[in-house]
């Protein structure tokens, strides 16, 4: 398919651009393949370079013979253009609606992006599974790599190499990956050095009604136990969830069939509930009423902070079982591609300085995220704007990121990121030139041949001029276990992240609140 | 004296808010001025004391197995729980402190007992620090337009005030309307003066059937009139006791606590300050009008109102002297009521409301939206705020001027003022920079700021429930940096003039002495050590299946403790009382160059602390 079919026309003149707190501009607006651009024509610079995919919804609307196309972007900003001649406006309507929506995954931007910077480390190698194993095979050897997923045969959603108990064989995984949801059986997510416990995370077991077991599977985590030990499973749904699953073939351990382990529900909602919560709270945000009742009440209504509460509450038990009690863990939901993944690397936020360093919580992102099969491309499709709603669209990976967020306010020296990196990952999950967060696991990836075809974020993002603005100047390398508090008053909005869309704020606060600060402390700290 | 029935009772138990089944079992004190709790524990003897002017309320609970609770929540919002096993014992205790609470007269405050150890000529220093002729002085005041009124420097514009004109349906008062004038012509910039009534337009028009109200736009050549509905009193009070409810709340859902917080309306009446401060001050610097600010009475609403504005307008303000200056200036010369509001003295419940808390708050709110533009931080107002109700120094004693000169207030007792500056260390914001383009000119915000601008301050509200706050403090950590750099500096210094001497020597001496000089000892700066080893909280919540064999809580000893040190350095923060228990130490108390101690998570304590929280099957 070409692009020019869907471009019907490529560039039109006398178009203003409005923004919030820029004054309007007035230019050309081009349309290429990937790209919205508008152009004031002086000094060559250009006023806004969109890419299409960062498109959620457009609205379109007409006085006379002007239209105006209202942009609304997947990281919440609002945009709008007054485009000159009707049909003009409707051509160039109908071309960003399709080519914001295109179904092929080969013809996203990353498979025609051709990076301006030399590319120093690639990214793509940057975190390999065998050296992330290596960093903590010196102080256990009872891990193993495993390669039994070579073939994306076992499991679909794994990569080809995952960390399992020594003791057992890959013929066991076959069975046990039978026994588990989306063949998600049982592997290592974390190794506390400090008492060599471990997180492990898997899907559900198939139980169903009739209490179906699996010797293997129990062989499995139980060789994760010391003599004499108990382990805790967290499920993350509530009992009655985990009980209703059994119908559809799911379910939980049974006490009797695991006795050494202790089960703990933790229930965090999922799919369109937090879909519906963000569409809520962006919504919220954008009010315009200026009444601070009507505020309170939207952002109680949309339940975000709440979901931030339960997730963060989750993921400080987790740590709590594995730091303070000595015990191993298990946590999984129904798939184990979502909330489990927020409550394992939550987790390992909390218990491991590592994954507070820039590269550790790169690798923390590849490991628990990306290679953990998180279904990027289903889950950020859409954002809070879209009219069309998928079930599986969620803002798991945007939950995460508010909660590190939580943790970092609490502990402002602890993290060698800041605030902006954090944001740069939620506007890449959605909108990209690089393949990292394209396709939704590495079976996937592998298919679409993304490590030739596409550059890596992480070889954008670890250059020493790129890395300086997402460094956190405060940061002290802080080797404790980090006790973030998750009561209400401790967890407020993340205005920035969650709030990029407000016209008359964010803005101006960006530039007010980080970047003054940020000058400011740079000046004290290096004088 | 003789309102203490008991005092002294022993084994008494102090309860931890947090997880209410660790309580320190210890002896309580009743004193003139303090109530003071002495843990048994022979390792920590720690203390709690209470000024008895803080205690808001009393509240004897139902007597239980363990004895009998007496609960007494205070005006800076700490909150205390006893259990005392004597009913006998606990009504003496209760009888003493609602009589202890209430005193009748000025006489029985803590400041006409307190005594900081400074000699006459220095309390006399304390109370010239903050002059207002020197401020009017300051504000280019008296000139040929003005004589001593209320004004800001840059602009002929000015912000007047007053309370209500008693006009009732048609009464005129020509004095007056000739006055507005005179205060439009005082100002050559513009042909109008704003009127800005802070009251809400049907608590006004009510005020017209008792002969009061407002001006009439047809009676006064050349006013803008405008109101601005903040509430009165009695809502605010109200408001404030919801909010605090909502923050006593044990382990609330987070729809309980937004909920709460909204049902309070506390932010909404933020807002609505704030919304008149802002409006006043795009008044006078963007359309360079002058306006005449009333309430009711002019000493509330009118106060608020007045002094955000200067804070916007005029950067002085925003130093930490010219905050003294503005409190001083807005609020205790121009009568505002702090005895009735902050019920120093046994008075009419109704008259009580948080006026200057809200001020403060307002200013808390900038700060977070401004944060290189005030000198100051938000110790420095927690800290104000602790002292309007403490009654330790004279400076928020009595109802007026008139009532201060009369009681001798500057010959009996010191100055907060003083007091602050002397610590100034402290209150100092490491990111404000005088030179700095935002700390310059009028702060702009947006005309109708968005509602999310406006948070909620835990800071303040929870400000004993340390577990809640932040665990590292980026002011402190920046402070620390720069006393480091000055130390550095100053080192380096004295080393290049010794370098200097050596020099000479050896140019003198043709026998040359390597004098070696002694390696730094500053081992490097960090705060890795125990600055944050903080321990888990009850993130089991209710779960049946988790094992806690207790429903407790994180183990953080909320710092209810004041030692007696800091008591007598009246320092009313507690952050210098560092809570050694829970491992959570407060930086400010750390020195510099911390890097001395090896990072240790599992003190001995922390591991006691564990135990509370998990508890084997």
């Amino acid at each position: 398919m070409e692009f020019a079919e869907l471009i019907k026309t490529p560039r039109v003149d006398n178009v203003v651009l409005h923004r919030p707190f820029y004054p309007a501009v007035e230019g050309t607006l081009c349309l290429t393949g990937h790209h919205l651009i508008l152009s004031s024509r002086q000094d060559n610079t250009e006023e806004l370079w969109l890419l299409h995919s960062n498109i959620d919804a457009i609205d379109k609307r007409f006085v006379g013979s002007l239209g105006t196309i209202i942009i609304k972007c997947k990281d919440f900003r609002i945009i709008q253009l007054d485009i000159p001649g009707m049909e003009e406006c409707l051509n160039i309507a109908s071309s960003i609606e399709a080519l914001s929506t295109l179904d092929s995954i080969t013809l996203m931007y990353p498979f025609f992006y051709r990076p301006m910077f030399e590319v120093i480390e690639d990214g793509w190698h940057s975190f390999l599974p065998e050296q992330e194993f290596e960093l903590y095979s010196s102080a256990t050897s009872e891990w193993r790599l495993s390669y039994v997923n070579k073939e994306f045969a076992v499991c679909p959603s794994y990569p080809p190499i995952v960390t399992v108990p020594k003791s057992i064989d890959d013929e066991a995984l076959r069975k046990v990956a039978t026994f588990r949801h989306g063949g998600r059986f049982p592997v290592l997510s974390y190794y506390h050095k400090k008492n060599g416990m471990v997180i492990m995370r898997s899907g559900q077991p198939l139980t169903g009604t009739n209490g179906r077991r699996c010797k293997e599977d129990e062989k499995l985590i139980n060789a994760t136990l010391r003599a004499g030990k108990r382990g805790y499973i967290i499920d993350t749904r509530s009992l009655n969830v985990a009980q209703q699953a059994r119908a559809k073939g799911g379910g939980f351990e049974q006490e009797a069939h695991y006795p050494q382990w202790r089960r703990i529900h933790k229930s965090i909602e999922r799919y369109h509930i937090l879909q519906e919560s963000l569409i809520k709270l962006v919504e919220a945000c954008n009010d315009q009423t200026h009444n601070m009742d009507r505020w309170l009440s939207k952002l109680e209504a949309s339940n975000w902070l709440t979901h931030i509460k339960e997730i963060l509450t989750a993921a400080c038990l987790a740590a709590q079982c594995i730091d303070r009690e000595g015990a191993s863990i298990l946590i999984h939901g129904t798939e184990g591609t979502d909330s489990t993944l927020q409550v394992t690397s939550l987790a390992q936020i909390i218990l491991e300085p590592r994954s507070r360093t820039i590269r550790g919580f790169e690798a923390l992102i590849e490991r628990e995220w990306l290679q953990a099969g998180h279904p990027f491309q289903q889950r950020c499709a859409q954002s809070a704007y879209c009219n069309t709603k998928q079930k599986w669209e969620a803002p798991v990976f945007l939950l995460f990121l508010d909660c590190v967020w939580q943790i970092l306010r609490q502990f402002p020296c602890s993290f060698e990121f800041n605030e902006n990196f954090l944001i740069m990952l939620f506007e890449h999950a959605y909108a990209s030139q690089f393949g990292t967060f394209l396709g939704n696991n590495e079976s996937e990836r592998c298919k679409l041949k993304l490590q030739q075809k596409t550059m890596s974020l992480w070889s954008w993002v670890n250059q020493p001029g790129e890395l300086s603005k997402f460094t956190n100047p405060l940061f002290e390398a802080n080797n404790l276990v980090i006790w973030p508090s998750v009561a209400p008053q401790s967890l407020p909005l993340w205005e920035d992240g969650v709030s990029l869309c407000h016209p008359d704020w964010s803005a101006v606060a960006r530039s007010r609140l980080t970047a003054t600060s940020v000058s400011q402390v740079q000046a004290i700290l290096l004088p | 004296m003789e309102h203490i029935r008991t005092p002294k009772v022993e084994n008494v138990r102090l309860v931890d808010r947090v997880s209410p089944k660790k309580a320190a079992l210890g002896t309580l004190y009743l004193t003139a001025t303090h109530v003071i709790f002495v843990e048994n524990s022979p390792d920590t003897r720690k203390e709690t004391w209470i000024l008895h002017s803080q205690i808001s309320t009393i509240e004897k609970q139902a007597t239980t197995a363990t004895g009998c609770p007496l609960l007494i929540r205070c005006k800076n919002f700490q909150i205390i729980q006893l259990i005392i096993p004597q009913e006998r014992d606990c009504h003496d205790v209760y009888i003493s402190l609602i009589r202890l609470a209430r005193p009748v007269k000025y006489e029985e405050l803590y400041c006409f007992s307190f005594n900081p150890m400074l000699d006459k000529e220095e309390r006399e220093q304390g109370w010239v620090l903050i002059d207002l002729s020197e401020e009017y002085k300051r504000m280019g005041l008296p000139n040929h337009h003005w004589q001593l009124s209320d004004v800001n420097r840059d602009y002929r514009a000015s912000i007047c005030r007053s309370s209500q004109p008693l006009s009732g349906f048609s009464a005129r008062c020509l004095e007056d309307e000739q006055m507005l004038q005179a205060i439009r012509k005082a100002n050559p910039g513009s042909d109008f003066v704003y009127v800005v009534d802070t009251r809400p337009k049907l608590n006004a028009m009510a005020n017209r059937a008792a002969g009061k109200g407002y001006e009439n736009e047809d009676n006064y050549s050349n006013i803008k009139f405008q109101f601005i509905g903040i509430e009165n009193i009695h809502v605010m009070r109200n408001s404030l006791q919801k909010m605090l409810e909502v923050c006593e709340l044990k382990s609330p859902s987070m729809s309980d606590f937004l909920w709460g917080l909204e049902n309070s309306g506390w932010l909404r009446h933020i807002k609505a300050i704030m919304d008149a401060g802002i409006f006043i001050a795009k008044a006078v610097s963007e359309e360079g009008a002058s306006v005449l600010v009333h309430c009711s009475d002019g000493w509330d609403r009118t106060a608020q109102v007045c002094s955000v504005a200067s804070l916007l307008l005029d950067p002085h303000y925003r130093t930490l002297k010219g905050f003294m200056v503005l409190i001083e200036k807005d609020w205790i010369s121009f009568g505002h009521k702090f005895n009735h509001r902050y019920g120093n003295l046994d008075g009419d419940p109704k008259e009580i409301s948080p006026v200057i808390d809200q001020f403060i708050e307002c200013v808390w709110q900038l700060m977070e939206q401004f944060p290189c533009a005030f000198e100051f931080n938000e110790r420095f107002l927690i800290h104000i705020q602790h002292h309007i109700y403490s009654c330790q120094f004279g400076n928020f004693l009595c109802n007026s001027q008139k009532e201060r000169r009369e009681l001798k207030i500057q010959e009996r007792t010191y100055s907060l003022w003083a007091h602050l500056w002397k610590n100034r260390a402290d209150y100092l914001n490491p990111l404000f920079r005088a030179d700095h383009s935002q700390t310059q000119g009028t702060l702009h915000l947006p005309t109708a700021p968005c509602n999310f601008m406006y948070k909620f301050w835990s800071g303040m509200y929870n400000r004993f429930e340390k577990g809640m706050q932040p665990r590292q403090s980026v002011t402190d950590y920046l402070m620390a940096v720069k006393e480091e750099t000055q130390q550095l500096e100053e080192e380096l210094e004295a080393l290049e003039e010794r370098l200097e001497k050596i020099q000479k020597v050896q140019l003198n001496c043709t026998k040359v002495k390597s004098k070696q000089s002694e390696p730094s000892k500053h081992s490097g700066f960090s705060t890795s050590d125990n600055s944050i080893a903080n321990t888990p909280q009850d993130y089991s919540g209710n779960t049946k299946s988790f094992p806690s064999r207790s429903p407790s809580q994180g183990d953080e000893d909320s710092a209810l403790i004041l030692t007696q040190d800091n008591l007598k350095s009246s320092d009313p923060d507690l952050s210098a009382n560092s809570d050694q228990e829970s491992g959570v130490e407060d930086l400010s108390c750390r020195s510099p160059s911390g890097g001395e101690h090896a990072p240790s998570e599992d003190s001995g304590k922390d591991r006691d602390s564990d135990e509370a929280v998990f508890l084997t099957a």
